[in-house]
């Protein structure tokens, strides 16, 4: 079979039109979690170490939960399909609930477990956001962008944690003290924890750690071998929730 | 000219809507002298020059907006060299305490309703949810 | 320009149904107004359940949109000419379809206002953005080949040449919107619902099923008002697509149930089981999902034996409990039966409000005016050709 040059120009080009234009639309629609460019958060992953031991001495305790509604602003709907929450408490079973076993350690079986956006490395919500209103950043924290969110709540579909919330009504009347350093969030936005970035921007820890009289939650960098939460993660085993979904939680239960 | 009576009714109609910004102020008794916001008297500089915030204070805004939600900065550096936190509560608005007598005055004349204020607070009106 | 002025000529009868159709626009539009001013609540939406009717009948009518492409893939690519005056109607239904979606994710926005974000931000990596794209060629796409080949109709003049490779990019462009909002679905780690490959083929079969079943039912309205008749033979082969649709969709739904009961696995099986026998005492769906059980296998019978399946009675018949099937099925129990139990096994009870129902009848309202408009052009047309 012979071919002349031109006809082998033309299938070569073809061919690596066709090779290009593949890696290009898989890179796409991979790209979902890669980190935004910009700030100086290069060599930062910030993690969140929760020892359920110590959060359960003090049963009923809520002063994270507390912490965090008040620095930021979270309304307060009666009706439980409205609910808003940043963090709260679930049953063992319910957070965990591929580890649903009736021999499960006394300890933990009945009580309550902390839980929140666990800001994943590779998020489900992010990949799904179709304007980047939910963004991971460099540092790891998977930020809300609420002036470009359209409230379509698909993140909230891609979320298996169950960790975000949509304002189904207008916030303002049902927050009881207004703080002004924090905006409120207006109908039709969702929203979820983050991380408390507005803090960490400014040296400070995050709400519910600091509130936590029990020291029960550290925060700190997974990146720095010599942080606490490397410390405690290296001492002692620790859960993550739905680790199989591949979506590399940054919560650690330490068990 | 058998419609003349209704041409020249429908003709006085159109005069009389097309002319109303004219004559509803003179008749209201308000005048168009403009908007009169109240400056504040605390700081004499603003983050950027009076021209540049008078004709592009929202492109500003919006450019703090993406530089601190989006890109994680906190810090602006204004003309003078002073440094100011990127914030419309916490830095604006500590100048400009009162938004009625200052932000609203314009933006009432011009009838803009930023929605800012849905979720940025007013200082003033956190005060009065608190008391 | 588009043959409208054909729309606002007709009957009493003709003026009677519109009117209907716009009092229930209006009603829809105020409730709408009440939504965008008190916000999403008004639904019976809620933080577990955030997704209802709304997007249920979106994910139902794109559906019935690609339908289109079971006229227009004979026709068009293989010269069936049975189907030479049925095309139109199944591209015009499509036109209706495809807008009747993007009203439907329209007021399902917290903050429509913002909806041109998505273009302003475009997310190659969020099937979301992919949709909208699909979409919006498709209604594009649509829309041109009906009006071009009604237009040469009323010329009397054979279509353009350039039409027919946009008819042909119409067939694959109809598989891939049901596909791209599959992929919506059967992408999300957390769903295990919606988490099976299968789910895209179902799509398309329960589609193929769907479509072709209102275009029979319209048809058959068109032909007791009007002139116009379709022909038996091109009823005949749409009834024929539908069975085998039909088949091939209970067979994946099967499979499901096969995976998700023998495997065992709770996540899997809870979703079934919420949606046919109840769970945590919440029954809300068992009687829905069992009517549209009941309805597919009768309409198997129906449809298989071909004594039933060429009584035009009979079909007319088969083809509304065909539809209501797959509407359930697929505009009420894939949705909702995703959400519930909750990945953190809550079970919550969605039940739609009425502002919530009366703004999805006047999105129907609108699909079946643009239907009415579009058919009235259309058979206008072809009267004035005799």
């Amino acid at each position: 079979m012979s071919i002349d040059r031109r006809k082998f120009l033309g299938v070569a080009a073809g061919a690596s039109a066709l090779v290009l234009a593949g890696k290009a639309s898989v890179d796409a629609l991979a790209s979902g979690s890669q980190p935004k460019q910009g700030g100086s958060l290069a060599n930062t992953r910030w993690a969140m170490v929760i020892d359920p031991a110590k959060c359960l001495k003090d049963k009923g305790c809520t002063a994270c939960i507390a912490a965090c509604d008040k620095v930021h602003n979270i309304p307060d709907f009666k009706n439980p399909k409205h609910v808003v929450k940043w963090i709260w408490k679930e049953p063992f079973k319910d957070a965990f609930p591929e580890q649903e076993d009736e021999y499960t350690i006394e300890q933990y079986k009945d009580k309550p477990f902390i839980l929140m956006c666990n800001h994943c490395n590779n998020p489900p919500c992010v990949r799904v956001c179709p304007t980047q209103a939910t963004f991971r950043r460099e540092d790891g924290i998977v930020m809300m962008d609420w002036h470009r969110c359209i409230g379509c709540r698909y993140c909230m579909a891609a979320c298996p944690y169950g960790s975000r919330s949509f304002n189904w009504l207008d916030p303002r009347p049902h927050i009881a003290h207004l703080d002004p350093d924090f905006p409120t969030r207006t109908k039709g936005v969702v929203e979820k924890c983050t991380f408390c970035e507005e803090r960490l921007a400014r040296g400070e820890g995050p709400a519910c750690v600091e509130a936590c009289e029990a020291k029960a939650m550290v925060f700190g960098n997974l990146d720095d071998p010599d942080s606490e939460v490397r410390q405690l993660l290296k001492a002692r085993f620790s859960i993550r929730r739905n680790p199989e979904l591949g979506t590399q939680p940054e919560v650690y239960y330490l068990v | 000219m058998r419609d003349k009576g209704l041409i020249f009714a429908g003709l006085v109609f159109f005069l009389v809507l097309i002319t109303f910004p004219v004559w509803y102020d003179l008749a209201a008794g308000t005048t168009s002298k403009g908007p009169d916001p109240k400056l504040p008297t605390a700081e004499k500089d603003c983050v950027a020059p009076l021209e540049y915030m008078r004709t592009s204070h929202m492109d500003l805004l919006l450019s703090w907006r993406d530089q601190v939600v989006r890109q994680d900065r906190l810090t602006y550096k204004a003309f003078d060299g002073k440094t100011y936190d990127m914030r419309l509560t916490g830095t604006c608005l500590k100048c400009h305490t009162n938004k009625e007598e200052f932000c609203d005055r314009c933006h009432t004349y011009a009838g803009v309703a930023p929605y800012c204020w849905e979720c940025h607070i007013d200082p003033a009106l956190a005060q009065r949810s608190r008391g | 320009m588009f043959m409208l002025e054909k729309a606002v000529v007709g009957s009493r009868r003709y003026w009677i149904w519109v009117g209907c159709l716009l009092a229930v626009i209006l009603a829809g539009f105020l409730c709408y107004l009440l939504q965008l001013q008190v916000g999403l609540g008004i639904t019976g939406m809620s933080r577990d359940v955030s997704w209802g009717l709304y997007i249920a009948q979106f994910t139902f009518f794109v559906g019935v949109a690609a339908s289109a492409v079971m006229v227009v893939l004979p026709y068009y690519l293989h010269n069936y000419k049975a189907f030479g005056k049925i095309t139109i109607l199944g591209e015009f239904l499509a036109v209706s379809a495809v807008t009747m979606c993007m009203l439907f994710i329209f007021v399902d926005m917290g903050q429509p206002m913002r909806v041109l974000n998505v273009i302003l931000h475009p997310t190659p990596h969020s099937m979301m953005f992919w949709d909208m794209v699909s979409l919006s060629g498709y209604l594009f796409l649509n829309a041109l080949i009906s009006y071009v080949m009604l237009e040469s109709e009323r010329e009397g003049v054979a279509p353009p040449h350039w039409i027919k490779p946009i008819i042909l990019l119409s067939i694959p462009w109809a598989v891939s919107i049901h596909t791209v909002t599959a992929f919506l679905y059967n992408g999300l780690p957390g769903r295990a619902f919606w988490l099976t490959a299968i789910l895209a083929p179902r799509f398309l079969a329960s589609a193929f099923a769907a479509g072709p079943s209102l275009l029979i039912l319209l048809a058959m309205v068109i032909r007791k008002l009007t002139k116009f008749d379709a022909g038996s033979e091109a009823i005949q082969k749409l009834a024929l697509i539908v069975t085998y649709a039909m088949l091939i969709n209970v067979f994946f739904v099967l499979m499901e149930v096969f995976t998700s009961l023998y495997s065992n696995i709770p996540a899997d099986a809870s979703h079934l089981k919420f949606l046919f026998v109840g769970l945590d005492g919440n029954t809300e769906l068992v009687p829905w999902m069992w009517t549209s059980v009941t309805f597919a296998l009768l309409s198997l019978v129906l449809l298989i034996v071909p004594r039933y399946r060429k009584n035009e009675k009979l079909l007319a018949f088969t083809c509304v409990i065909v539809f209501l099937s797959l509407w359930i099925d697929k505009g009420i129990g894939l949705i909702i039966g995703g959400f519930v139990p909750s990945p953190l096994e809550t079970v919550t009870s969605y039940v739609p409000t009425l502002p919530e129902i009366t703004i999805v009848a006047s999105i129907w309202a609108i699909g079946m005016l643009m239907i009415t408009v579009f058919y009235k052009i259309a058979l206008s047309v072809r009267h004035q050709l005799g």
